[in-house]
């Protein structure tokens, strides 16, 4: 097919606005809230501006949108090395101990900050009796003691998580604009797409640009300092749920892949890509298990009662050890996939027993209480579990819940590693080539990520995120001081991206009336059916749930052919209207993702995540070639995936 | 489970530019019909079910629909905002009620003063690990 370009010919020219500013934060979760919080401070006293632009509204964009029951990550009276050792085991021995380290002794301070903002902390008290965030108790920074669900996780009432965080990230961006005199720094509503590199300094970012999806404006966004912390990816493969259901994924369903899209379209290297999350999640609803696991000790089980930790557990150590002994998160998943796999489903949350047993000791008011902590696990995170379980009368002390393993997703935060390499911190004796320049940034100049971008790295969760953020705007700031004269240049004209970013209308508008009917046309393809053909794609040849997360060479090389035909058709993708641009720019980056995730895949000649994904041709773990970073690189020249092999390097003895 | 907009509650939010729906979806999902004046869900199958709408329309006028791929009808979850806990009533199918209520922030809405009793940056610890705030020297392996 020819190929489209827009010169506003048949699509209207959106109102294009300029701006500069020193630093750029892109995304309003909690990495670029943290960023937000600890670069304004800084950058105040140097009248150093700071630009926050998030796809949605602070208070309730991100991974925490909705809120959550939990913070994954306080450290409190453990040792950061001791938090690498449990990082590593559940990362398959593959993780920059530089970068988990650094979290592991910064991260406190954010969850404290969290706390003196507003967020309630549930609290052990001295007679052990543990009680919710509103009863008055000391803080976690004055002594207070946490209620421990795990080793690294503290209970929270956290339904406002989010609104509290960016409560502090927007009063934080207020001062800067005081500071500074900008008219606006915080821009919601504007998704941004594409990233420019510098017209006269090699291999440096200057331009972010992007578009308001509620009016007819362009974007131009120049800074010296870019903070890419956008999420991770949802959607890229084919979800279990076939309609109305697709929107309950279990990570943020508009995490589009746009951290790792951007970064990579202008050079910079992603690390362990092949990583994927498949959590094993209450089916359908995709509720948190962990306060079940951890907090109420519930145990999982085959139909049958038994105990898939056990019965396939020698069967494991044989393939994946010296991994499968830690019984990290993706070999518990392996084992139920091979009872799964043998007919002996579904997978059932005793919860009925868990309670049973609990109440034992508890008196019937003490019941009551923890039944609605229960509750409050769904309805603080994962409201649509709640509403699974009413829909189909399930009282979990009555019976047992069914458990799944999801569809695949791609993220950096949680208890996955797929990601950008970024420089580390200097004074941990890591080698030079994991720590080259600013704390954070990635190996394109000026372009820096934390939460779900950063990769080789997992386990930061949200209070992590917004640390890493923080650690990403202080080196920024760095950055800016270094170079005061540095100012950003673009050899692009502003209405050729502008035109490429509204591609999309000009496809639609052009062709629009040759069919009766606007969804079916031959000359384009609406964002729905490109995304719908990417996730059949990723499914059926990358590993989805359709091969039980199973694939090879030949599969790869088969989807990665029709991967490419899909980037091409990405050309001729048409949109109707400005939210259905924000679907095609998601899917374009989905798709980059995606590929990304197959090449990675491809590479890595072992089955270094069992349990997530399968090479059914290397169906090992192989530490002796394989215990090593993969890096990709897109080849700016030839457009094409340039993959290599990275040392690992044992920081932490085990 | 798609959010969805009940027409008799729903009053456009007064013609304001935008309404309270449509300012918080972080999927865009809200609309407003102008000709009408009620708001609408235009992409339920992309609706993550994170109640942003349910809590913030000041008319209670969005409620949620369970998911109809999977979830039996009958059921309901309702949240009640306020500005220090909320309240949730859960309907089964079977028409047994719970209801919960859970503490959501321990200070006023609007009352965080970002930097109140912290200190000031130190620009010789720039280049170092540790936020503005650090005061004691961060741990090494």
């Amino acid at each position: 097919m020819e190929l489209e370009t827009c010169n506003f010919s048949y699509c209207k020219k959106p109102e294009i606005i300029e701006v500069e500013t020193d630093l750029l934060l892109i995304g309003g979760g909690m990495a670029c809230c943290g960023a937000a919080y600890e670069g304004a401070r800084w950058a105040n006293p140097k009248k150093l501006k700071i630009i926050m632009v998030d796809k949605a509204a602070a208070d309730r964009s991100g991974a925490v949108a909705m809120g959550l029951s939990a913070i994954n990550t306080y450290l409190g009276e453990n040792e950061p090395k001791d938090y690498v050792r449990y990082v590593r085991g559940d990362l398959m021995g593959i993780i920059r101990e530089d970068l988990v380290f650094d979290l592991g002794r910064h991260v406190d301070d954010s969850v404290h900050l969290f706390e003196e903002w507003g967020l309630p902390v549930w609290k052990k008290m001295d007679d052990g009796e543990a009680v919710d965030g509103s009863h008055p108790a000391k803080k976690l920074s004055e002594g207070g003691k946490p209620v421990r669900s795990g080793r690294w996780q503290i209970m929270i009432n956290g339904e406002s998580y989010k609104v509290i965080v960016a409560e502090a990230a927007k009063k934080a961006l207020e001062t800067n604009k005081q500071a500074t005199g900008m008219a606006e720094n915080l821009y919601e509503r504007v998704f941004i797409v594409k990233l420019v590199l510098d017209a006269k300094v090699p291999n440096r970012v200057a331009a972010a640009v992007g578009f308001s999806v509620r009016e007819n404006k362009a974007y131009v966004f120049k800074a010296k300092a870019m903070l890419l912390a956008a999420g991770g990816a949802v959607n890229v493969f084919r979800p279990r749920s076939s309609a109305e259901g697709q929107g309950r994924a279990w990570y943020p369903v508009w995490n589009s892949g746009s951290t790792y899209a951007m970064a990579f379209q202008v050079g910079a290297e992603q690390v362990l890509m092949e990583n994927r999350f498949v959590p094993a999640r209450f089916k359908d609803g995709y509720g948190p298990v962990g306060a079940w696991f951890l907090l109420f000790k519930a145990k999982a089980t085959n139909a049958l009662g038994e105990d898939y930790c056990v019965t396939h557990f020698e069967k494991t150590k044989a393939l994946y050890d010296p991994y499968a002994s830690k019984l990290g998160t993706a070999i518990r998943n392996h084992m139920m996939m091979e009872d799964m796999k043998l007919g002996k489903g579904p997978i059932l949350m005793r919860t009925h027993e868990a309670l049973a047993e609990l109440g034992k000791t508890m008196t019937p008011k003490q019941m009551k209480h923890l039944e609605a902590e229960a509750w409050e696990d769904f309805l603080d995170m994962c409201i649509g579990q709640a509403g699974v379980w009413a829909g189909n009368n399930i009282e979990p002390d009555k019976t047992p819940s069914e458990i799944m393993p999801t569809e695949p997703y791609l993220l950096g935060s949680h208890a996955g590693c797929a990601g950008l390499w970024v420089s580390g911190p200097t004074d941990l004796g890591a080698p030079k080539e994991w720590s080259w320049g600013y704390r954070s940034m990635t190996t394109v100049k000026g372009l820096f990520s934390a939460g779900d971008g950063v990769g080789a790295s997992g386990h930061k969760f949200s209070s992590g995120s917004h640390a890493e953020g923080r650690i990403a705007a202080k080196a920024m700031v760095s950055l800016c001081l270094d170079e005061p004269d540095y100012k950003p240049a673009i050899s692009q004209s502003i209405d050729q991206l502008v035109g490429e970013i509204y591609l999309p209308f000009e496809v639609y508008e052009k062709y629009k009336n040759y069919s009766t009917d606007p969804y079916v046309n031959p000359n384009y393809i609406r964002p729905k059916m490109l995304q719908a053909r990417l996730q059949k794609i990723m499914d059926e040849y990358v590993g989805g749930v359709s091969t039980y997360y199973m694939t090879s060479k030949t599969m790869l090389d088969s989807g990665l052919k029709q991967l490419e035909m899909l980037k091409e058709d990405a050309n001729h993708m048409a949109a109707a209207d400005l939210h259905e641009l924000m679907r095609c720019w998601e899917n374009l980056h989905r798709i980059w993702t995606g590929e990304s995730h197959a090449r990675h895949i491809l590479f890595r000649e072992d089955t270094r995540y069992p349990g997530y994904y399968y090479r059914g041709d290397f169906n090992k773990v192989d530490d002796k070639n394989w215990r090593c970073f993969t890096i990709s690189k897109l080849n700016l020249q030839t457009q094409k995936f340039e993959m290599s092999k990275r040392e690992y390097v044992q920081l932490i003895p085990d | 489970m798609p959010s969805y907009v009940i027409t008799e509650k729903c009053d456009g939010c007064k013609g304001q530019e935008r309404t309270a729906c449509m300012y918080i979806c972080p999927n865009n999902l809200m609309k407003l019909d102008r000709d009408r004046m009620k708001a609408w869900n235009q992409e339920p199958e992309q609706c993550w079910e994170c109640y942003n709408c349910v809590k913030i329309c000041p008319q209670q006028a969005i409620e949620v629909r369970a998911y109809a791929d999977f979830v039996p009808l009958g059921g309901n979850v309702i949240p009640l905002r306020g500005t220090d806990s909320i309240m949730w009533t859960v309907k089964f199918r079977n028409g047994v009620l719970k209801r919960f209520k859970f503490p959501i922030r321990t200070t006023a809405e609007g009352s965080v003063n970002p930097y109140a009793g912290k200190p000031e940056p130190d620009f010789a610890n720039l280049k170092k690990p540790g936020f503005f705030n650090t005061s004691s020297d961060l741990k090494k392996i």
